[in-house]
């Protein structure tokens, strides 16, 4: 066993990315893993894939809690993971915008199988609460970054970031520097309504932002050229201001 | 006439997020009826720093740090979890030298052992135990000397590299860790002659927080809270990784899914670490010195494609989950499945029913790590 270990990297110098899309769409959907459920619902499955040796599954949205049922019955008693994507600029990407993954897991087989579900911005998807007990914080957590509802969850609040802050920080259009809320903390420095405005749009542009450089995204900075960043005015009768005066 | 009245006398409190046993910044509105709990509801985020966003700003090796700092107390098994996972991405995984993965798993170990030293130490002052405190940040020192010999790190180690390892270790460094394992057992038992036969501490432990194995799979539970209650599954014999498939040990299992089940379930898993470590030892004997890195390029861009990838953890499963556009440099994204999170999220269950000071005992029991549940 060591042994073949240790000649392997000697016989591939190259890294080979295992085979990915090897298998079509429908061998997949035939592996015996999924078969039972596959089979017994074939409308509800979009297009299948192999990569890595993870099966993924893409479920249509109506389906979805259907399909959970049915895995769960199957043995994948076991949610390890639910969590959003914004595939909004994915090179090549035509479909909706968000993506949901389920990572199931058997305990029989010892496999995990993954479902997507694509939906588009503003379009809510069931939750599978009733299913799982823990997909309640996970939905909550894609709720909160990236703001895609959950009809039918008990309790869909934000969770990381705070009530009343505005946009949703996974989205590929948030900037990553943030937007301000500093109007809660500053209220002398930004007139009312001035920080997380409502119906904001999360986009660095829209939003009043106490950084006023320009954007440099993180680790990509030019060197020695460190971006100019003009200061919004202290607060009056802070005192630092009064210093200066 | 009774209902009226107990309802009429619920009372909600703020039961943190600067309060010394919630282990950092959790805050946990609690209803009580007197002293005892009706419902409770973690509220999370005091911690929050955008590690998910910060991931798809970075490179992949740059992103290595940032991990250290999501469970700031089991860095390595952090560090491994998203070198794991960028080395699935790529096809990496069955080119690490064979050095670089007993490596991995040693720093791995001497991680949850000194994880689960803090965590001991913080459960038992909370439940007012106060003395095992000193006795378990003695032994953690040791480990801590021995990641700052390997890397210069005592916390925050980034200690593993995408393709291998940065650093090789020595004989020195070797009878270091021996000397500590030798010491290790006797100290074990210390802890546990000031524990386990507790009245106290068996007063405070058993029966409470107790979690059934079909509820547990239903939350989601992973690592000590699952085990405690019986069911006998650990990542590394799953899905063995590095070197775990050819490592000989045991995963103790809880009975009664209770906070006492799950100290001992975590007492146990110190041994059989320190078993691993000593099978560590007489295997990397066996390797070539300073063979610690795959052929990487320098420039890492995995493939278009999607991996995830997980690593038992001192808390539990620890995934992430890596989507490459194969055009960049960085994650199109990277998300972490957290076993803090997950597993905080079953404790309105747990403490249902309890006194208010059990919630103490539960919430010290699910062995939390704010920086990892807020990411």
């Amino acid at each position: 066993m060591a042994d073949e270990q240790e000649q392997k990297p000697a016989a591939k110098p190259a890294p080979a990315p295992a085979a990915p899309l090897a298998r079509t769409k429908d061998e997949v959907l035939a592996d015996p893993i999924v078969a039972p459920v596959t089979s017994a619902m074939a409308g509800a499955f979009l297009h299948a894939k192999e990569q890595v040796g993870e099966i993924s599954l893409y479920v249509t949205p109506d389906a979805i809690v259907e399909v959970c049922r049915a895995f769960k019955a199957h043995g994948f008693t076991y949610l390890v993971d639910l969590c959003g994507v914004d595939y909004s600029t994915f090179p090549g990407h035509a479909g909706e915008r968000f993506c949901v993954n389920y990572l199931l897991y058997s305990f029989k087989q010892n496999v995990r199988i993954r479902l997507k579900l694509f939906v588009a911005e503003g379009v809510s998807v069931r939750s599978v609460t009733g299913v799982w007990k823990t997909a309640n914080w996970h939905e909550r957590e894609t709720f909160d970054m990236f703001g895609i509802p959950f009809t039918g969850h008990p309790n869909l609040e934000r969770i990381l970031m705070w009530e009343g802050f505005n946009g949703h920080p996974l989205r590929k259009d948030f900037p990553i520097r943030g937007i301000d809320t500093g109007a809660r903390i500053y209220p002398e420095v930004f007139p009312p309504g001035g920080g997380p405005m409502p119906g904001s749009t999360g986009k660095a542009h829209g939003d009043v932002n106490i950084w006023k450089g320009p954007a440099v995204p993180l680790g990509r900075s030019p060197k020695g050229e460190v971006p100019e960043t003009k200061q919004v005015e202290a607060p009056q009768g802070g005192d630092e201001g009064k210093a200066d005066a | 006439m009774t209902q009226t009245m107990l309802n009429l006398h619920e009372m909600e409190i703020s039961f943190g997020p600067q309060h010394p046993s919630t282990h950092g910044v959790l805050r946990v509105m609690v209803k009580i009826d007197g002293e005892r709990i009706v419902d409770a509801k973690p509220i999370i985020g005091y911690l929050h720093r955008g590690t998910e966003k910060l991931f798809e700003a970075m490179n992949y090796p740059q992103c290595v740090p940032h991990t250290d700092r999501m469970d700031y107390v089991a860095s390595a098994t952090n560090n491994q979890g998203f070198v794991g996972a960028v080395e699935k991405l790529l096809g990496l995984t069955e080119q690490i030298p064979r050095r670089a993965k007993i490596i991995r798993v040693m720093l791995a170990e001497l991680q949850r052992i000194s994880s689960h030293l803090l965590w001991l130490a913080t459960h038992a002052i909370d439940l007012g135990a106060m003395t095992p405190f000193f006795y378990t940040f003695r032994e953690r020192e040791l480990i801590l000397d021995l990641f700052e010999d390997y890397c210069g790190a005592r916390l925050t180690l980034n200690c593993m590299r995408i393709g291998g390892q940065a650093d090789d270790i020595d004989a020195a460094w070797i009878q270091k860790l021996n000397d500590f394992l030798g010491i290790f057992d006797a100290a074990l038992d210390e802890y546990e002659s000031l524990l386990t036969m507790n009245r106290i501490w068996r007063k405070r432990t058993i029966g409470i927080g107790v979690i059934a194995p079909d509820d547990a799979i239903d939350w989601g539970l992973t690592g000590p809270p699952l085990r405690g209650s019986g069911i006998e599954w650990d990542i590394r014999r799953a899905f063995p990784y590095e070197v775990y498939s050819e490592l000989k040990f045991e995963i103790p299992v809880g009975r009664n899914g209770d906070t006492y089940d799950r100290y001992l379930c975590r007492m146990e898993e110190m041994r059989q670490s320190k078993k691993i470590l000593e099978q560590c030892i007489s295997m990397i004997a066996e390797t070539k010195e300073g063979d610690l890195k795959a052929k990487v390029s320098r420039v890492i861009r995995p493939p278009e494609g999607e991996a995830y990838f997980s690593v038992e953890c001192p808390k539990g499963e620890l995934g992430y989950y890596i989507i490459s556009d194969g055009k960049n440099q960085n994650a199109y994204r990277c998300h972490v499945r957290p076993p803090s999170f997950v597993n905080l999220s079953a404790l309105p269950d747990l403490v249902k029913g309890h006194l208010v000071a059990d919630m103490v005992a539960v919430i010290g029991t699910i062995d939390i790590v704010l920086g990892e549940v807020d990411r």
